[in-house]
């Protein structure tokens, strides 16, 4: 199985079991033990694959990685990438980036606060959607955008909320 | 696939691409950038397709995809060669008809071309559209007009062949010279002259350098570079190598934020081509250079598009700056010489050693010649990705290319430069587009992102939002930057709420001045700029704020209530509809009434208004 950059993003089934998720980014770190500085790389492999990034997966990547946890806890704080919570199902970024923010993005963040009844950072009760917001995600010409997964909504209004949840 | 020896392997895999494209009346360029792509841009392609399939006209019609065309606003868009016809807002509706229209009955479906907002005239040819007609492409040549997938689209272009040109004829050293005389500045923010620094990195002794290119584009409200790599992904590569052969380093890397997937796809993928040709990993036209990319990921963090943190974060480690000097080119990346360029400053090369210096002063001006490339965002009706000669009056991208604004609501400023910069106001609408002339303003060229704002924004929460941004992106290191910021802040949120103090104003300028000299990196020195010039341009704002309590554009929520003006007002009811909190009364056909105590300001009335009777006002205290 050949593991690498471009599966960041793929769809298929990572195994059920988190024993199955485990093994496979035990392999991916072997796959990249050769590499300088393929730490964040990892990460980001791992979360795909895990969903987030938990104490205990830390300690797993630290030990296979041979580094010390404090250097793989402190690049996983220090990036808003990574989360060490367990998120939902979807993804609901809010672009507040200059663009958006201009175009109205606040309102819109706080129709989905109302509409989902959780905060940014939270995670609803059905854990079928996180809701956070993003620096820009280079929609700016479609502002104010929300992206939800990888499916970027453009010049969304806090009336089009619901036709856009709808479809997850 | 068939590997790249000579310059003959080039001009035959040119000339078999175009004679396979020379098979087919009309080409359509189907836009599939990232704008277009949010806005469904895959549906109306199997339209395409399906239409053609349909009509019988596979052998005449050919699609093909490509990177951004720069109206992301209008999108879905297409541009039919080679009568250069240009259709936008297209939809898996009105696509079928199109097709037909143009192709089956050889008529334009005029209908759907860009329609002049002013004249309300439909705009066929896209070289007559205002958009495009001043703009100058590039770093963005090709983009909207290559297929982006495939290596042999960039080739038949005239692409690598300038990478041959260089490594087969010329030293490196010469190729340094040539991007000196063309006084390239560096597009990623700084504006330092590339010639000079990769001498630097020329220079240097070791055994090992590194050259790195910064794809973190972490302004918000700017997407040029993404637009770069999506739309032309082997431009980027061609211009890396070249500077990799020219400063004398064998390794590159990409450093590539994680909010563009589709941009890490596409390059991820170009890359395998090349090296499936043998551009990379292998002895170049049988040379003995060689050169290897690879692509990092970035994770979230502004401050990763500052060298020195990008730097640690290749290195797998969290992104802080490191102390300089020692500068990038004397120890950088895993303590190796490392020269650093941004996106677009390396999009900018293939051109100049193509056309040498020569060829690239001709557009600019005296010391910062050639293009820009911006994004236009904001209240701006033509939102999306331009590229000007440096020096365009300001008002020439607003008003002509850009459109206007929204609305036909007045411009009251745009900011320039991001976080990093500063606002240039209605009076200086007019300044050229140049380093020195928008330093002079107190803003900055920046990396380009280019928002407008009406006079419905507030200059003083604008101010709070990007220092918000940058206090959440300030990675902590230096006192100064992690502290300052946090300060100016909370003066700013307690403006914006009508709590400001008397002496608030030097506050936010002596915090600002302290924060600017003492921080460690890029990031804090340049926070405070847009406090520094929201206050030089609009302290009547300020002051309005603190000692009226009172948001003369009614954006600050704390400090308005709405008011309907009864003669105008022609009871659509609409307004009550859209009242979160029921503080409107009014039966149809009859003026409506706002009820100051109950309204909170949001403005959701005055955006449902569909003759503006609605006006924010002071809110009275009690
Ligand atoms: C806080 C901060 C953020 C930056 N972000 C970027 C960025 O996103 N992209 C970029 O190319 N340069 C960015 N820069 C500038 C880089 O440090 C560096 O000057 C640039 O990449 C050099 O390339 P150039 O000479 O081609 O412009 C940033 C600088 C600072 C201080
Ligand atoms: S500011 Fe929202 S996409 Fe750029």
């Amino acid at each position: 199985m050949s593991l690498s950059l471009e599966n960041l993003t793929c769809n298929c089934d990572h195994g059920s079991t988190d024993e199955e998720k485990y093994a496979l980014i035990g392999q991916m770190i072997d796959a990249y033990k050769d590499k300088e500085g393929s730490l964040i790389q990892v990460l980001h492999a791992a979360q795909e694959i895990y969903g987030y990034l938990p104490l205990e997966l830390q300690k797993f990547i630290a030990l296979r990685m041979n580094k010390p946890l404090s250097e793989v806890n402190g690049v996983v704080s220090f990036y808003s990438f990574f989360s060490t919570k367990e998120r939902g199902e979807h993804t609901i970024h809010v672009c507040m980036g200059t663009a958006c923010y201009v175009r109205g993005a606040q309102k819109l963040v706080e129709a989905l606060e109302d509409k989902l009844g959780v905060a940014v950072g939270e995670v609803t009760p059905d854990k079928k959607f996180t809701l956070d917001v993003a620096r820009c995600i280079g929609a700016c010409g479609l502002a104010p955008a929300v992206m939800v997964d990888n499916d970027v909504h453009r010049q969304v209004q806090p009336s089009g909320i619901d036709a856009m949840l709808k479809q997850y | 696939m068939a590997k790249i020896n000579d310059k003959y392997d080039l001009s035959r895999i040119k000339y078999n691409y175009r004679s396979e494209m020379g098979r087919y009346e009309h080409h359509i360029y189907f836009c599939a950038g990232a704008g277009c792509i949010s806005c469904g841009c895959a549906d109306v392609a199997r339209g395409v397709k399906e239409s053609l399939d349909e009509l019988g006209l596979n052998d005449k019609v050919k699609m093909i995809e490509t990177g951004c065309i720069g109206l992301c606003s209008l999108g879905p868009v297409m541009l039919v060669m080679p009568e250069r016809i240009f259709y936008v807002g297209l939809s898996p509706k009105n696509i079928g008809k199109v097709i037909k229209t143009h192709f089956v009955d050889g008529q334009i479906a005029k209908n759907y071309c860009y329609q002049d907002l002013k004249t309300k005239e439909y705009i066929p040819c896209i070289d007559d559209i205002p958009f495009y007609k001043d703009q100058v492409r590039i770093a963005l040549q090709g983009c909207g007009t290559t297929e982006f997938d495939k290596i042999e689209a960039y080739i038949a272009t005239g692409g690598y062949a300038t990478l041959h040109k260089a490594i087969t004829e010329m030293t490196p050293q010469e190729v340094i010279d040539e991007v000196k005389n063309s006084v390239l500045r560096g597009r990623g923010g700084g504006g330092f002259p590339t010639g000079v620094k990769w001498q630097a990195g020329h220079d240097a002794v070791a055994d090992q350098k590194y050259i790195v290119c910064n794809a973190d584009e972490g302004d918000p409200g700017a997407f040029m570079d993404r637009s770069i790599i999506e739309g032309t992904p082997h431009k980027l590569i061609e211009g890396i190598i070249l500077g990799g052969y020219a400063i004398g380093a064998t390794k590159g890397y990409v450093y590539i934020r994680a909010e563009y997937p589709i941009a890490v796809n596409r390059l991820s993928k170009a890359i395998d081509q090349a090296r499936a040709m043998g551009l990379l990993d292998e002895p170049l036209f049988g040379t003995d250079f060689q050169f290897s990319l690879e692509i990092r990921i970035g994770a979230g963090a502004f401050v990763c598009g500052e060298e020195t943190s990008l730097m640690e974060s290749i290195e797998g480690h969290r992104g802080e700056p490191r102390q300089k000097p020692p500068l990038p080119f004397q120890a950088g990346l895993f303590g190796k010489p490392t020269i650093i360029n941004n996106v677009e400053t390396f999009a900018n090369i293939p051109y100049i050693i193509k056309h040498g210096a020569e060829g690239y002063t001709r557009y600019g001006r005296v010391g910062a010649h050639g293009t820009k490339v911006f994004a236009l965002a904001g209240d701006i009706v033509n939102a999306g990705i331009i590229e000007v000669p440096i020096g365009m009056p300001m008002r020439n991208i607003i008003e002509n290319i850009g459109g206007g604004l929204i609305g036909g609501k007045e411009f009251k400023a745009a900011q320039v430069g991001g976080p990093s910069g500063g606002c240039i106001t209605a009076a200086d609408i007019d300044v050229p587009m140049d380093y020195s002339e928008l330093i002079a303003k107190g803003a900055m060229m920046g990396s380009g992102g280019l928002i407008a704002m009406s006079t419905d924004t507030c200059m003083v929460d604008t101010a709070r939002f990007f220092m918000d941004f940058v206090q959440d992106e300030s990675c902590g290191k230096c006192v100064a930057c992690r502290i300052g910021t946090k300060r100016m802040l909370e003066i700013l949120q307690r403006i914006t709420k009508g709590e400001g103090k008397k002496d608030d104003i030097d506050r936010l300028l002596e915090l600002g001045a302290v924060v600017k000299d003492t921080a460690m990196c890029g990031l804090g020195q340049t926070a405070p700029n847009p406090i520094l010039s929201t206050i030089r341009y609009f302290r009547d704002e300020y002051e309005a704020h603190i000692f009226d309590h009172r948001c003369p554009a009614g954006r600050c929520q704390a400090l308005t209530v709405f008011e309907i003006d009864p003669q105008t007002c022609i009871g659509c009811t609409r307004c009550k509809k859209h009242c979160p909190t029921l503080a409107i009364t009014g039966e149809l056909k009859h003026a409506h009434v706002v009820d100051p105590a109950l309204c909170i300001g949001c403005g959701a009335c005055y955006s449902s208004c569909p003759v503006d009777a609605i006006h924010p006002t002071k809110r009275e205290e009690n």
